[in-house]
């Protein structure tokens, strides 16, 4: 009888795989068919809120399944920052299973029940990713959430769609097969292991084997090939994935998707290389610069579109290189805010992405200049809207505070006077950006008489992702204490 | 029952060869299940053999005659795993071929198609076992003139592949020829012919000229044999032209007895020549190994018809496991013989795959006359696309941890380039299969007709599918067997005469 919190393991990792097999067998009764994520999301959500409060007694909850290899176990074993990624993945899984119900009813697309199976598949990926016991596992299932999101991204399957799936597919997989593999093997041969250890495996190997350099090439290898995480110049691939319909788009650019890319970059930071073995190399400053201009020029570039969802998708990739930013410069309170930071943005960035979804559903609007004066006619979608905006800019009351807070107290850390004057000009921008749309909602005078139609489902999990990310300011459970946990104290 | 145990080396290779002549003799009805039989009964021994290996060499005497002088059948690691490799992938693709031989040939002929058939597994097995340098040979023949048959009953459908046959006949007589002259050298400078006695006298051989000239010979002759970058050319045309099922079996085994020979010759028999072997490995089998590597998957690229796609594709997958063995290192053998298995797998099941969606078409299957497959043959598609995502490594699949060695391999051996160029080609192979994905199920209207599907196909397509994935994940213990086999060919060890 295995440890019942074994079990959990177990119940978070084969839900969403049950909720895709029972989804396509009843693809003939979409009633049925749609209860099954919200509900799936719920029992994975609770799963890995027992295992996350297990993790913060201090255990290691773990699953051990195959072997590998001698020194590499098919296997999973949970780190706080595992957790932390656990809950985040589940617990938006459940929001985003409600609002793409109504999203794909009210937009009367084709190919629903497809779509149902592979949003449960790549959430599994993203809950395989989360909980995997090393890095090899790591990039198994990175690899998977790739091409269990190919279905989604192609979903409306015209030319432009399959186009932009190849887009996705080359980039992503180049990466990871031309510099994230390479890289893992590098690690493997230099440590004889691949397991996730606080303080890192590379740690007293660095001297004879591979040196200060070795250490920021090994960086550098990390940030490129993990694409998802989409810094700079391989960005490319999010904007163009844009294509998909809005729930995948909160799902690739919300919570699985590139959630997981950065949290692979940090993992690798804090349980492979070592935060302290980063901070070491002096040259691994210049991956921060890297970060540094992805903050900012994606920023730029996101003021300029007019689309709102491309906007949003900009702004992503501006706020994955917070998290980047925070590994890379690797001092303790860095790290604390990075992994802060997934969760923050998460729960914010998922609010815009409904809010986006719901104005084209309802409203049959996709442009931020279109927006004028419909505040009145969805006063609740713009209000979650500017609240998930103001967590994402890091104004208090909102949780997204907590986070630029410790991402600026790692730069002091680190003396980096310059990336701190990066945050606060980003977050100039982003205050421009990011509430031009409420604005324009609310004190404009509407263009046209719309009359939004009425769909509760796609209104309703807005509010309650807004309304967490206000939560999440007073009560950053079990976030803050996991990320703390992470950063080793 | 323990003669039975201590025979089965010689079941595995006598069973296919003489149930062939009752193939032949017995009545059409009976041939295909004769040649389960045959299969069945090597598939069944290989795998007793394998739980009852307890590591090191074990020599099995035919007719009880001593080597050096009699034949001597050798198991250790490597032989062991390519036999087990061999014979399960013939039982499964015996097994399927049935279903899909009889609208490409006529059924009037299913006793000498299954002769042959028995005839090819048969040598191919042999040729795995024998520690015998001219035995090697011997069996080398029976499997290249049986599968030239096989090739060559697909004229029937199509005249082309007479020609094919008769280009593959001449080619592989001109391999053989060249490694039997090879042979004849080191008898000539040793006076024998076994292959660990050969180890252990060439190096006392009074002039080492012909040694090397020796060496040379065969290594080329099994790189013919064996479809090795630039005398391939045989390879796509055959299997492009063969009936469909016989593309299954020579894909899945043909090549694979001949590249373990090739580095049974360079590694156990040269062993002690480690300049000369190392001279031919890094500087004629890598930079073969990288050429086959890259023009197999560009070659595949642009390839339309699925058949010669998965055919110039299966150049590039010899090309990774010979750049294995080229690397010269343990763990580069290991990666060889582990992809060695994975690749028989893979291809096995994609031919026996694309042989179940031809069938059921009635023509030859090509990117545009395949749209909406997924949807039309829904078993035997996926397990098609299974198979097919593991030939182009996706994670959770056996290809997966043969690119992970692979790379493994390369970095380790410090050649970093190389590491680049060969996860170029990973990522380009990709392009090719994931156009089939496309196909199958992103494309077309959705309207499109059912076909029948055959459970005679798709149950050992499954298999092959289901093994893939376990593989993937439960890799180890094919990883140690690999392991083993890399030991015990690096392992010059004086066992001669041993039983």
């Amino acid at each position: 009888m295995p440890h019942s919190i074994t079990l959990c393991l177990m119940l978070g990792l084969a839900t969403p795989l049950v909720v895709a097999g029972l989804a396509w067998l009843f693809g003939k009764h979409p009633n049925l068919r749609d209860c099954l994520g919200p509900l799936g999301g719920v029992i994975t959500l609770g799963a890995a809120l027992i295992v996350a409060n297990d993790v913060l007694a201090g255990n290691t909850p773990q699953w051990h399944l195959f072997t590998i290899s001698a020194n590499i176990d098919f296997s999973f074993r949970v780190t706080p920052l595992g957790a932390l990624f656990g809950v985040v993945a589940s617990g938006m899984w459940v929001m985003a299973a409600v609002y793409s119900v109504g999203y794909m009813r009210g937009g009367k697309e084709s190919h629903q029940t497809r779509f149902a199976v592979f949003y449960a598949i790549a959430i599994f990926a993203a809950m395989a990713i989360a909980w995997s016991g090393n890095l090899l596992m790591l990039f198994i299932f990175y690899e998977i959430l790739t091409f269990s999101t190919y279905p989604l991204v192609i979903h409306k399957q015209s030319d432009e769609a399959m186009r932009v799936g190849r887009l996705y597919l080359a980039m992503l997989l180049s990466t990871s097969l031309l510099l994230f593999l390479p890289a893992v093997v590098w690690v493997w041969l230099v440590a004889g292991t691949l397991d996730f250890t606080p303080g890192g495996i590379l740690g007293g190997r660095i001297g004879n084997t591979i040196g200060n350099a070795g250490v920021v090439w090994l960086l550098l290898l990390f940030v490129l090939g993990i694409g998802k995480a989409a810094i700079m110049p391989l960005h490319r691939w999010l904007p163009a994935a844009m294509v998909a319909p809005t729930p995948v788009s909160a799902l690739l650019h919300a919570v699985a998707v590139v959630k997981a890319g950065v949290f692979s970059i940090l993992a690798v930071v804090v349980y492979i290389i070592g935060g302290e073995v980063v901070v070491a190399a002096p040259a691994s400053v210049w991956v921060v610069w890297l970060a540094s201009a992805t903050i900012l020029l994606s920023s730029i570039v996101a003021i300029q579109k007019d689309d709102l969802k491309a906007r949003l998708a900009y702004s992503t990739i501006s706020q994955l290189a917070y998290i980047i930013l925070g590994a890379t410069l690797a001092s303790q309170l860095a790290i604390i805010g990075a992994g802060l930071h997934i969760a923050m943005h998460a729960s914010a960035k998922i609010t815009l992405f409904f809010c986006a979804g719901a104005f084209y559903v309802m409203a049959h609007k996709t442009k931020v200049s279109e927006l004028d004066g419909l505040g009145y006619q969805m006063p609740l979608v713009f209000i979650a809207f500017a609240l998930g905006a103001l967590s994402i800019i890091g104004l208090p009351p909102l949780g997204g505070t907590w986070s630029k807070f410790y991402l600026m107290a790692g730069a002091a850390e680190r003396g980096l006077v310059l990336v701190i004057i990066v945050l606060a000009i980003s977050s100039l921008l982003n205050l421009y950006y990011l509430l031009e749309p409420v604005v324009r909602g609310f004190m404009r005078k509407p263009r046209d008489k719309t009359i939004p139609s009425r769909l509760p489902l796609m209104v309703i999990p807005p509010v309650i992702t807004a309304i967490l990310s206000l939560w999440l300011f007073f009560v950053p459970w079990p976030f803050a204490p996991l990320a703390r946990l992470m950063g080793g104290s | 029952m323990t003669a039975f145990l201590t025979n089965l080396p010689a079941i595995i290779v006598v069973s296919p060869l003489l149930l062939a002549v009752a193939a032949v003799l017995l009545p059409r009805a009976c041939a295909w299940g004769v040649a389960c039989l045959a299969t069945a009964i090597s598939f069944i021994s290989a795998w007793l053999l394998l739980l009852a290996y307890t590591g090191g060499r074990q020599s099995y005497h035919l007719g009880g005659w001593e080597p050096p002088w009699g034949i001597e059948f050798a198991l250790d690691g490597a032989s062991l795993l390519v036999v087990v490799v061999i014979a399960s992938l013939s039982f499964i693709a015996t097994i399927a071929s049935r279903a899909v031989f009889f609208p490409e040939v006529n059924p009037a002929d299913s006793q000498r198609l299954y002769g042959a058939w028995l005839l090819a597994i048969g040598g191919l097995l042999g040729l795995a076992l024998s520690a015998d340098a001219f035995n090697i040979f011997v069996f080398l023949e029976i499997s290249s003139l049986a599968s030239v048959t096989l090739v060559a009953m697909g004229g029937q459908a199509d005249k082309r592949a007479l020609v094919t046959a008769f280009n593959y006949l001449v080619i592989g007589a001109i391999g053989a020829t060249f490694y039997v002259i090879g042979v004849g050298f080191c008898y000539a400078m040793t006076g024998t012919l076994n292959m660990v006695d050969l180890a252990e006298r060439l190096p006392l051989a009074s002039n080492l000229t012909p040694v090397f000239i020796g060496l040379a010979f065969m290594v080329t002759g099994l790189m013919v044999k064996a479809a090795v970058f630039p005398v391939h050319f045989w390879l796509p045309s055959a299997y492009g032209f063969a009936p469909i099922a016989v593309t299954a079996l020579l894909a899945a085994v043909a090549t694979k007895a001949p590249l373990y020979v090739l580095a049974r010759v360079t590694f156990t028999v040269f062993g002690s020549f480690t300049t000369m072997t190392g001279f031919i490995l890094q500087w004629i089998l890598i930079p073969l190994a990288l050429m086959a590597i890259l023009l197999g998957t560009i070659l595949a690229i642009y390839e339309k018809d699925i058949k010669t796609m998965l055919a110039q594709s299966s150049v590039a997958q010899i090309g990774y496991i010979v750049l294995g063995f080229g690397l010269g290192t343990s763990v580069g053998l290991q990666a060889g013989l582990v992809h060695i298995a994975n690749h028989a797998m893979i291809k096995g099941g994609m031919f026996i795959g694309l042989a179940g969606i031809a069938t059921a078409m009635g023509k030859r299957a090509n990117l545009s006359n395949v749209i909406g497959m997924g949807r039309r043959m829904p078993i035997t598609a996926s397990g098609f696309i299974v198979c097919g995502l593991s030939l182009i490594g996706v994670p959770l699949t056996a290809g997966f941890i043969s690119k992970l060695y692979l790379v493994l391999a390369v970095i380790d051996g410090g050649y970093w380039q190389i590491t680049a160029l060969v996860l170029l080609a990973s990522a380009l192979s990709v392009a090719y299969v994931w156009r089939l994905v496309e196909a199958f199920w992103f494309r077309g209207n959705g309207g499109e007709t059912r076909l029948a599907e055959n459970p005679l196909v798709y149950a050992p397509l499954w298999l092959l599918a289901g093994a893939n994935v376990w593989f993937g994940m439960n890799a180890d213990g094919l990883v140690s067997a690999a392991g083993r086999g890399a030991d015990s060919l690096m392992a010059i060890t004086s066992v001669a005469g041993v039983g």
